[in-house]
């Protein structure tokens, strides 16, 4: 080939459009990889948080002395020479246009601070000892070090090898009293101080309704002094469980040579995850998982796990999937059986499907005008004028939320049935019609049922969005921290008034608003995967069913 | 069949026959109201927004005879609920009246102490609650006003208390005499005190008080010789700049920080020269001069720092009033003012808003005294026949305009018109920004580098996957892309905000090399693949480039990041961000438009993506068949005949992702620093409506301008969207015809 030959080649090849072919691939190739990129990146990081990683401990030199470093390597990453000289590390070593370093989480932050970087070239005598001891506890995030002794009320009971042993088996009595405390204090003081709120009230109304008569006051002060005399004993218990917490302690060396005495009040578990095993890790793993599934966050939210923001999540979206199925077949009922087809029907459909494009801060912002300050605040002054000024429903709470996603997600279900209805052949409705029925009772018992997977596929897209949408619930209902949830054991069980905590929000919270983001950050990836978990199976489901459905008419029509 | 069945028959028939009907009737209700709710959202945001475009009323409320002599009125002052007035006679006679009858509610008498009458009542306060009278024999009573809330039969009643805070003993002024015009500001534990007697001399005196303490001796006194012939005097509240006018309109004002190095900072005629000044007032804040002319022009003038430090007053806007103005009183909440003209005429105008609100003739007869309450919602209007009128105001929304809204506005303390959203601050007398272009612009800029990312990839991969790509590889494609598609925004932005900013920060030259070397290095690689033998060519079969090209693309990305240091060392100096802020100026935020131009790129593409993709896979067979037969390579039809049937389809494709990327809120508010700037610089963040709204509407009060500018926002975002998904689906509507038609 001589190199005439070899330019018309080229030329040709450009001319007949193949490169361009190509580069659209290439369009393709680079969507696909980002989003298994993502997907891989949350599932990594998310599910990393839960393995029980090998504690480092290393020599490390700065200012020309070596000292002790005992931590978990979280990261590295190289910075170039002008950084790191800018970061105050001192003088660059030779040689090197790039100075690797490493996140170590060094943890104990009651002590020092939990993160740390150090450069490579300065770490020496890496190992991981099989007693280094991982310590999670209520307060103050994690605690690394050696294990000296345990003391029950100041008194030695442990120390050296028997320690360990000790230290698990007065764990356990911990973990049991602790739950103890927190059944105390959430069900029965909790129930008290529900009931005494509620006397309050009734007090006031009664004052306000002007029936404040000497038999009725005397009523609810009875019921005052029970409920006091109950809480007085309760409360008394409650030291007492308070004390028997507090009454072991266990001696640690940390990795500055300090022994440091800490109560086990505050131990949530103790592990020493380089001496376990593969298969001892793994259970570990699973272990924590679901801890942090049905945990109470910690630690302004940083910690312990999310139970409050998936009940909270779970809770909003029922309720909206309730309010939101009856509104959206109805509507697409009408508009595709009921109502006479023309350029109005046209035109609603149009607007229907285009507020499926209207941002959820529009609804998030109309919820809150209208439902919570316009709707809630007359229930207030109609029905609950004794909580006033405090307010029952003109602030935001589960039941706007969820009345505010049903209203953002209303659009979706009414095209997913609508498209439904459409597919359904009109033989079928005009043999039903012909045997006599009557068109409700053809709607009933022959449209309905068939386009029941229709109203299932919109009503799982519907969840899926509904279960995602952060910027609307900013406005009319999450928070960061749920003090109660809004299902519990006092009447009436389900608390529509209050405010709850949402994965989304979770998420946007401990990521963005919480005061050590690098400590939350595990946590949030955790979230996150959990998050897109629910909604990629969601909304496979939807696809699967969407598919079937087809299938299923394809059928008929033949 | 017998009767009863017959009957029984019938009856079942009509039960079904009535189910039938309540069902038509329930679905046709519910199905209308569902439709009306959802209509409901615009009619109810444009509800909440309406007020901000109304202008200024007022309401005649009660009429009633005035029972004092007119000239021996020294004072008189509204109290904060505009219940109760009061007037300060001469002869020391504080009178409460009511403001719905006129009735008298209390009069105190307060001694004299020996002087025959009050000479001059100065307020030391905006809203009058301490007073300082002048005796007539040079003198000077402290008094304090105070009310007390009691509720009688559910009915509000107050009670008036009077007090002395620095006893009842009047205070001998010394080193002065015949005292023209008389200043007093207390700023926490100092009371200045500011007199100019008939000889020009001007005394200030500054005194250490205590409430119920005496007044001591003036810690620091200083006496100037003023050359101009001072009509009007005024003293911002913090008492550190003193504006003093003579009637023909000269200003001289001077710097009184320092009592003893009282400085004049500069000089001034205010109106046009020939023209009387006739009033001169103090803008909330004491930031601002309000003076009107003999011929009812009125003027801002605003005092301003220029870039060498030095303070100068500056005419900044103003209004222009049918006749002279008769009573000339700021707002003490609000930057605005309530006039009265010689024919009777009220005027309110606010000035950051530059907007008469309002113009209402009051009365024919000539006006003698006007009042306005501390929430100026009331006006106690006195006309010469002694007939008191009391309005009530309704002007909640003087500060919005449309100029206020979307224009570049002079605000107090800046040397040029700007454009600000600033919405709320610690102070109280701080005037509010409530310009929505830096949100407007902060939007599109997003959207706009959003749409730069999202566009080109979404069209050329649904182009590839439609037209190009092999039947089994779609399959997989396009559910992963629609999935993509209900990620939620929070899990874009939490990872944009935290794993990818700072990436990009650290590989600024890698990432923004990819747009170069990402299209070069694919190009290479597909002519690189076209010369080979033909045996590895067949390995990988037609359509099925992308998968090909996956490995090429990672190999490519690891490239740029590995090489970019090395580049960046040897062209930019080892640090880009630095080597631009050298060179050009450009300063780098992490949290920036990149970040959120590829973030939301990513919410964007599989909305792009997918209705593309219909659209060009929809386009029918027999036209691209016809067009391949005629002897046009697959990327001739492509170009010249599917592109160009479905290229209304694209269309809405874009409408609908740019709809979708205006209206992001989660995205934006966790990848940028929310900062509301107007900066067009890829490397500068801003703040968008949506995010906007986000942050401030869960503080902002219900009903106040903010919240109903937020709500505008809203109405603004959804009309917007709403317009964009109407063109898009209008489009899509009348290609689907056509593609039925064909």
């Amino acid at each position: 080939m001589n190199n005439k030959s070899a330019v018309n080649n080229v030329k040709e090849w450009w001319r007949s459009g193949e490169p361009w072919i190509w580069l659209n691939a290439g369009a393709v190739s680079i969507s696909m990889l980002v989003v298994f990129g993502l997907l891989t990146l949350i599932a990594v990081r998310g599910l990393g948080h839960f393995w029980a990683s090998d504690i480092v401990e290393m020599r490390y030199l700065t200012n020309g002395q070596q000292e002790k470093v005992i931590g978990e390597l979280v990261e590295s990453e190289s910075i170039g020479v002008e950084r790191f000289v800018e970061s105050g590390y001192g003088e660059a070593p030779e040689g090197l246009t790039a100075i690797p370093r490493w996140l170590v989480k060094t943890g104990n932050r009651d002590l020092y601070a939990d993160f740390r970087w150090l450069t490579e070239h300065n770490i020496s005598q890496q190992s991981t000892p099989d007693d280094l001891i991982v310590l999670e506890r209520v307060e103050w995030g994690d605690f690394y070090g050696y294990l000296k002794q345990v003391n029950e009320k100041g008194t030695l009971v442990a120390e050296g090898e028997a320690a360990w042993a000790e230290l698990e088996k007065r764990l356990a009595r911990v973990t049991e009293l602790r739950a103890e405390i927190v059944s105390l204090e959430r069900g029965a003081i909790g129930a008290i101080n529900y009931q005494l709120e509620d006397l309050r009230l009734d007090r006031k109304k009664l004052e306000l309704s002007n029936t404040a008569t000497e038999k009725n006051i005397s009523r609810i002060a009875a019921k005052e002094k029970a409920l006091d005399a109950e809480y007085q004993t309760l409360r008394v218990k409650l030291a007492e469980l308070h004390t028997a917490i507090e009454r072991d302690s266990a001696h640690f060396e940390v990795m500055d040579g300090r022994v440091v005495e800490l109560s086990m009040a505050n131990f949530v578990s103790v592990l020493k995850p380089n001496a376990m095993n593969v298969f001892e890790k793994i259970i570990h793993y699973v272990h924590s998982f679901i801890n942090f599934l049905r945990d109470d966050p910690r630690e302004a939210n940083t910690e312990g796990g999310v139970f409050p923001a998936i009940f909270g999540t779970v809770m909003m979206v029922l309720l909206m999937s309730v309010l939101v199925t009856p509104l959206g077949v109805i509507a697409a009922l009408y508009l595709r059986e009921y109502a006479k087809q023309g350029p109005v029907i046209r035109l609603i459909r149009i607007a229907v499907n285009n507020l499926a494009g209207v941002p959820s801060i529009v609804y998030g912002v109309f919820g809150l005008g209208f439902f919570v300050y316009f709707l809630g605040g007359n229930i207030d002054r109609l029905f609950f004028p004794e909580a006033l000024p405090a307010a029952t429903f003109g602030t935001p709470g589960l039941m706007w939320a969820s009345l505010t996603l049903a209203l953002l997600t209303l659009p979706v279900v009414i095209v997913s049935t609508e498209e439904g209805l459409a597919r359904i052949p009109s033989s079928l409705r005009e043999g039903s019609l012909a045997l006599g029925a009557t068109k409700f009772e053809t709607i009933w018992k022959v449209i309905l049922p068939m386009s029941s997977p229709a109203i299932m596929t919109g009503l799982i897209l519907a969840v899926a969005r509904a279960a995602g949408e952060v910027a609307p619930l900013m406005l009319v209902g999450v928070v960061k921290l749920a003090p109660e949830l809004p299902l519990d054991g006092n009447l009436p069980f389900l608390h529509l008034d209050r405010k709850f905590m949402h994965l989304g929000f979770h998420i946007y919270d401990v990521g963005f608003q919480s005061p050590n983001v690098e400590a939350a950050r595990p946590l949030v990836y955790a979230t996150a995967f959990l998050l897109v978990l629910v909604i990629v199976l969601l909304n496979l489901s939807a696809i699967m069913l969407r598919n079937h459905l087809r299938e299923k008419y394809k059928a008929l029509e033949n | 069949m017998n009767q009863s069945s017959i009957t029984e028959q019938s009856w079942r028939q009509r039960k079904r026959a009535i189910i039938d009907n309540v069902a038509r009737y329930t679905i046709g209700l519910g199905g209308i109201s569902v439709i009306f709710a959802i209509v409901l959202i615009f009619f109810y945001l444009l509800w909440v927004v309406f007020p901000i475009f109304q202008s200024a009323s007022i309401e005649l409320q009660n009429q009633f005879e005035s029972s004092f002599i007119a000239d021996d009125a020294r004072y008189q002052v509204i109290e904060e609920s505009g219940q109760l007035a009061l007037r300060i006679q001469k002869n020391g006679d504080l009178v409460f009246f009511s403001m719905q009858t006129g009735e008298e509610v209390l009069t105190e008498s307060i001694d004299l102490n020996g002087a025959s009458e009050i000479a001059q009542v100065v307020s030391i306060d905006v809203e009058g609650k301490r007073l300082a009278l002048m005796l007539d024999d040079n003198r000077l009573l402290f008094l304090q006003i105070a009310y007390r809330v009691n509720f009688v039969n559910d009915q509000r009643v107050l009670n008036p208390l009077v007090s002395f805070p620095f006893g009842e003993e009047a205070i001998e002024l010394k080193d002065i005499d015949h005292i023209r015009h008389l200043k007093v500001i207390r700023n926490e534990e100092r009371l200045t005190l500011l007199a100019i007697d008939t000889d020009g001399q001007l005394l200030l005196q500054s005194y250490e008080v205590e409430d119920g303490d005496e007044l001591a001796e003036p810690e620091l006194t200083s006496v100037q010789d003023i050359a101009l012939n001072v009509d009007f005097m005024l003293v911002d509240t913090a008492a550190h700049w003193l504006y003093l006018a003579s009637r023909d309109g000269h200003l001289v004002f001077y710097d009184i920080s320092d009592i003893e190095a009282v400085e004049q900072v500069n000089q001034l005629l205010l109106i046009e020269p020939g023209r009387q000044l006739t009033k001169l007032a103090m803008l909330l804040g004491g930031n601002s001069l309000i003076a009107s002319d003999d011929q009812g022009t009125v003027r801002q003038w605003s005092l301003q720092r220029n870039q060498k430090n030095e303070y100068r007053l500056a005419d900044v806007r103003g209004f222009k009033s049918s006749a002279e103005l008769d009573f000339l009183i700021t707002e003490m909440r609000r930057k605005g003012l309530v006039t009265v003209n010689q024919q009777g005429e009220l005027l309110l105008y606010h000035t950051t808003a530059d907007r008469l609100l309002l113009k209402e003739k009051l009365s024919e007869v000539a006006v003698r005294r006007v009042n306005l309450s501390p929430r100026a919602n009331k006006l106690l209007v006195e006309t010469v026949d002694g007939q008191v009128s009391v309005y009530a105001i309704n002007n909640p929304h003087p500060e919005l305009s449309w100029n206020a809204l979307w224009g570049e506005v002079q605000y107090e303390g800046y040397d040029e018109t700007k454009y600000i959203w600033q919405s709320s601050s610690a102070d109280n007398d701080f005037e509010p920004k409530f310009s929505l272009a830096p949100l407007a612009f902060g939007t599109l800029k997003a959207a706009f580098y959003a749409m730069l990312i999202a566009v080109p990839l979404a069209i050329m991969g649904a182009i590839y996957t439609a037209y190009f790509m092999a039947p089994k590889m779609r399959g997989v494609v396009k559910p992963s892309i629609e999935i993509m598609e209900a990620l939620p925004t929070v899990i874009l932005g939490f990872l944009a905000g935290l794993w990818f900013a700072p990436v990009v920060e650290e590989n600024l030259l890698a990432i923004l090399s990819l747009s170069f070397v990402l299209p070069v290095g694919l190009l290479l690689f597909a002519g690189i693949w076209a010369a080979l033998p033909s045996t590895v060519r067949r390995l990988v079969p037609y359509g099925w480039q992308a998968a090909l090209l996956m490995p090429v693309v990672v190999v490519l990305v690891w490239l740029s990041f590995t090489l970019a240091p090395f580049f960046e060392a040897l062209l930019f100096a080892g640090d880009i961000k630095h080597w631009m802020l050298e060179n050009f100026g450009i300063g780098y935020d992490q949290r920036n438009s990149l970040v959120v131009g590829i973030a939301m790129g990513l919410a964007v593409i599989p909305t792009i993506f997918s209705i593309t993709e219909d659209a060009i896979f929809s386009v029918p067979r027999h036209l691209t068949n016809g067009s391949l037969a005629l002897g046009a390579t697959p990327w001739q039809t492509l170009m010249r005949v599917v592109l160009l049937t479905a290229s209304p389809g694209i269309f809405s494709a874009v409408m609908i992702g740019l709809g979708r990327a205006v209206g992001e809120t989660m995205i934006v508010l966790m990848a940028t620093g929310n900062t509301p700037i107007m900066d067009a610089s890829i490397f500068q963040g801003m703040r968008t409506l949506s995010a906007n709204i986000a942050v401030e509407l869960p503080e902002s009060e219900v009903a106040s301008s903010h919240y109903r500018i937020l709500f505008l926002a809203a109405l603004v975002l959804f009309m917007v969207t709403f317009m964009f998904n109407t063109v898009a689906e209008v489009v899509r509507q009348r290609l689907r015809k056509r593609y039925s038609s064909l």
